[in-house]
């Protein structure tokens, strides 16, 4: 009994220690990534697997039945949710240009290229456009061209 | 187990430090939106790693609400901001309800001098 309960602390006090790593990889993640989505893809790393492994560590360690439920309740709580938020998190990060484009290996969302640097009417004021002293003449010129389209067409 | 108590601690603490750091630093208000759902991540996961050690089933419930918080607190910050790009998106452009950036104000004095 005492050594079967010796090898299940050992094993807990391991899936603690990774989570907590994991945490800590997470921080430092966060810190020395360049843009939004590579931090959300070092941010939820102890989303998932390090509170999965957490959860595990405290169920092998709790006495009980209804801390052991409500730990699962958690991780799959976690594991529903994490999915949810950052897909709503990245979607929005690159509609509003927070993407580093010039990192980025594949883009399929780009359809229209090169029409990144130019005001498109829906810019937040901490996400200006790349080149933005040329931006402005630029985005104008192609307003008065799609305008001068719209009317010769109509 | 002490050993274990202090350097799992010591993890999270440091890993919740470098998220307070992207946190207050963070470029935009996506950067602090993931910074924040990592801190509470880290924190609901040191209340659980505090639990398991001390063997206090007493904190449990307090994991399933920080896990909600986190879950209700970032999507309807996402909802927040792309809400901001809808309502924004006028037809011609021209006038967006966003205060000028400086930028615009650059450009348009560099226009005015030729």
């Amino acid at each position: 009994m005492s050594v079967l309960a010796s090898v299940a602390d050992v094993v807990a006090a391991g899936c603690l220690l990774a989570g907590a790593f994991l945490c800590l990889t997470a921080g430092v993640g966060l810190v020395r990534f360049p843009d939004v989505l590579s931090r959300m893809h070092a941010g939820t790393k102890p989303q998932v697997l390090g509170v999965l492994l957490v959860m595990v560590g405290g169920a092998i360690r709790l006495h009980g039945l209804a801390a052991t439920w409500m730990l699962l309740l958690v991780a799959a709580f976690q594991l529903i949710t994490a999915p949810v938020s950052a897909h709503m998190i990245s979607r929005v990060a690159y509609r509003r240009r927070h993407v580093r484009r010039d990192l980025l290996l594949v883009d399929e969302l780009s359809d229209a290229g090169g029409r990144d640097s130019v005001y498109r009417g829906d810019e937040p004021a901490d996400a200006p456009p790349e080149h933005p002293a040329q931006a402005l003449p630029e985005s104008r010129r192609e307003d008065q061209e799609e305008r001068e389209n719209g009317s010769q067409s109509s | 187990m002490i050993v274990v108590a202090v350097i799992a601690h010591a993890l999270l603490g440091s890993g919740a430090l470098l998220a307070l750091v992207r946190l207050a630093r963070g470029p935009s208000l996506l950067d602090r939106v993931v910074a924040t759902d990592t801190l509470l991540v880290i924190i609901s996961a040191s209340l659980a790693v505090h639990a398991a050690l001390s063997r206090d089933p007493t904190v449990v419930p307090v994991l399933v609400v920080v896990s909600l918080l986190a879950f209700v607190g970032s999507v309807s910050i996402a909802r927040y901001v792309g809400g901001m790009l809808l309502q924004s998106a006028t037809g011609e452009g021209s006038d967006v309800g966003l205060p000028r950036a400086a930028e615009e104000r650059a450009a348009e004095e560099r226009e005015a001098q030729g």
